[in-house]
């Protein structure tokens, strides 16, 4: 009896990706057209802030980096922004880092322990404070900026780092997203903790927050993108420049954006501005991706 | 939702609730509180006395013609943001999806612009658009189109418009992605099997299959393209010219903080208010219905 013995074949899945891939060229094309217009506005700021501020005024400015890069950046971080004042962007990278980070901490540490309480407690008015939480979410700062300029102002937290973090740091999401976790940890671990006889907060440091890890991971890229971008609220607590963050510095160098406008140094301060975040999402790329889906779900 | 098991005490868990608490009875509540409140009363020029009076700053606002131009002026650039946010990061998902070689360095480059503010996403923008050094703006002079965003409100709402929805279009790019992923691939087999084509197939099954995800990422951006993109506005073209880019959020920050109109500023508050609560309470509606699929 002869023995038929097929060609081995190629595995499944890598055939039929090699083919799509031979017959995709159409959807690369439209990727390559999506990452031209995602790069090309930060390509041109790179190249920006490597050159002289003539070079940029002679139009069309050159479309390849220049040799001032090292100028460029050295004066903006440890002078500012020529022409238009600002503080050093050093100084002003510091501010921004401090702050990202307070929130970010503030904001995972009050809402795991307040999604820790609803979760693993009962108590009298368990589920309205829940949704007291919950509710803020309907009361972004931009819907009250005056009354909260009041209370902040009143408390003398103007111009402080306080004023700048504390307020932001009551977060529904991550509260959500705790709870979410929380309730799917299997019921036999809080028994065998109780038999154990390891009371909550130690069931807590050592059980929940471990487990906790992944999520705590994703929520610190998010939480640090969202601190770091802050926009209306440095805007509205700071006065003068001892504690400009470096989002609103940015705008503040622009000046009227004309040509008086010190371009080089701008771009170069928008490139320093835009790096933490951008490292922070590409380092944890996985974690963030993940629990960018999942929190806003 | 509980849970069965749960350990005893009452201290405990209000402690641990205290500061989350705290924090949002002083910086939430109470002042949206006091939005409610001064959106009532009405202050003297002089700050002297305050009366109260009703809906008057309400019925004033909405009678306002500016104030019901930068609502529209709101709508149109909310539309515009959520579809050009939109419609490319769905096109961009789905070739994304199909594309295997590559796809993880595809992905790198586009979500970038989520890190990136918005109010930096604008000063990007502004720099290649702006009339005396831009080279956008150079190129466009040389097909000879009279670009200038600082004196034609058109072109100034058009600038606003692109960094906003460039800067938005990253996050809908990873959610339409990770919907599609979630699609199973029997399906579209089967249907490839029956004989529908790429197209077919799209609108036949991915789509429907995509429309929770959309309905989802509709409301998100609408509520981004109200409210966040602020720092764009504020940073780019200061609502200007001649008011061309003052969308409500703008508008509030403006007339409350540098015109200092307390009572209009709080009764726009709560217009704003009940539009976010709005837009909330519909997106948690669709979420609540999601459950059960």
């Amino acid at each position: 009896m002869a023995t038929l013995k097929a060609p081995a074949p190629l595995p499944a899945a890598a055939r039929a990706a090699d083919w799509q891939d031979r017959t995709n060229w159409f959807a690369h094309l439209i990727i390559w057209v999506g990452v031209l217009i995602t790069a090309f506005p930060l390509y041109l700021a790179f190249v920006a802030s490597t050159l002289a501020p003539q070079e940029i005024a002679q139009v069309p400015m050159p479309l390849v980096p220049g040799d001032q890069g090292v100028q460029n950046y050295w004066q903006a971080l440890t002078q500012g922004g020529g022409r238009q004042l600002s503080p050093p962007v050093a100084w002003m990278m510091w501010n921004s880092l401090v702050v990202a980070l307070v929130i970010t901490f503030g904001k995972i540490a009050v809402s795991v322990i307040s999604a820790y309480a609803v979760v693993f407690f009962r108590f009298p008015l368990r589920m309205f404070f829940f949704w007291m939480i919950f509710i803020t979410l309907m009361l972004p700062v931009e819907v009250r900026i005056l009354p909260t300029y009041e209370v902040v102002a009143g408390l003398g937290l103007i111009n402080t780092y306080t004023g700048l973090t504390v307020p932001l740091i009551a977060s529904a999401t991550a509260t959500l997203l705790f709870r979410q976790f929380f309730l799917t940890i299997p019921d036999e671990y809080v028994e065998a903790a109780k038999i154990d006889g390891a009371g909550p907060m130690r069931f807590f440091f050592d059980v929940v927050l471990p487990l906790s890890r992944t999520n705590i991971a994703a929520l610190f890229v998010i939480l640090f993108i969202y601190g770091w971008n802050q926009y209306l609220w440095p805007l509205l607590f700071t006065t003068g420049q001892s504690m400009d963050l470096i989002v609103i510095g940015i705008k503040k160098m622009i000046g009227t954006g004309d040509a008086l406008t010190d371009w080089n140094l701008v771009m170069a301060t928008a490139i320093l501005a835009i790096l933490p975040p951008a490292l922070v999402v590409l380092l944890m790329q996985r974690a963030f991706v993940r629990g960018l889906v999942e929190t806003e779900k | 939702m509980q849970r069965k098991v749960v350990f005893s005490g009452v201290a405990l868990p209000y402690a641990l609730l205290a500061p989350q608490l705290a924090i949002t009875l002083v910086f939430f509540f109470w002042p949206a509180g006091q939005a409610l409140f001064m959106s009532v009363l009405q202050q003297d020029p002089f700050g002297a006395r305050v009366v109260f009076v009703g809906l008057d700053n309400f019925r004033a606002v909405l009678t306002d013609p500016d104030y019901l131009a930068s609502f529209w002026r709101t709508v149109y650039f909310s539309f515009a943001v959520t579809v050009l946010a939109m419609a490319p990061a769905l096109l961009l998902a789905v070739m994304a999806d199909r594309v295997v070689r590559a796809a993880y360095a595809y992905k790198t480059t586009l979500i970038i612009p989520y890190a990136i503010a918005p109010a930096v996403a604008g000063v990007l923008w502004l720099f290649m658009l702006n009339p005396a050094v831009g080279v956008l703006a150079y190129l466009m002079r040389t097909l000879g189109i009279p670009w200038n965003p600082t004196l034609d409100g058109t072109h100034a709402m058009l600038l606003v418009i692109l960094a906003s929805a460039w800067s938005q279009i990253a996050y809908n790019f990873l959610f339409f992605l990770a919907g599609l992923q979630a699609i199973p691939k029997s399906l579209l087999e089967a249907a490839a099997i029956d004989g529908a084509g790429g197209t077919r197939r799209f609108w036949t099954i991915v789509f429907p299959l995509l429309a929770p995800t959309t309905f989802f990422l509709l409301v998100v951006n609408i509520v981004f393209a109200f409210f966040n993109t602020f720092g764009v506005i504020h940073a780019v073209t200061g609502g200007g010219p001649a008011k061309a880019t003052e969308i409500l959020v703008y508008k509030v920050y403006y007339d409350g903080v540098i015109a200092l109109d307390l009572g209009s500023s709080s009764a726009q508050s709560v217009i704003l208010m009940a539009i976010v609560i709005v837009l909330t309470a519909i997106q948690f509606k669709y979420i609540e219905r999601r459950v059960h699929y």
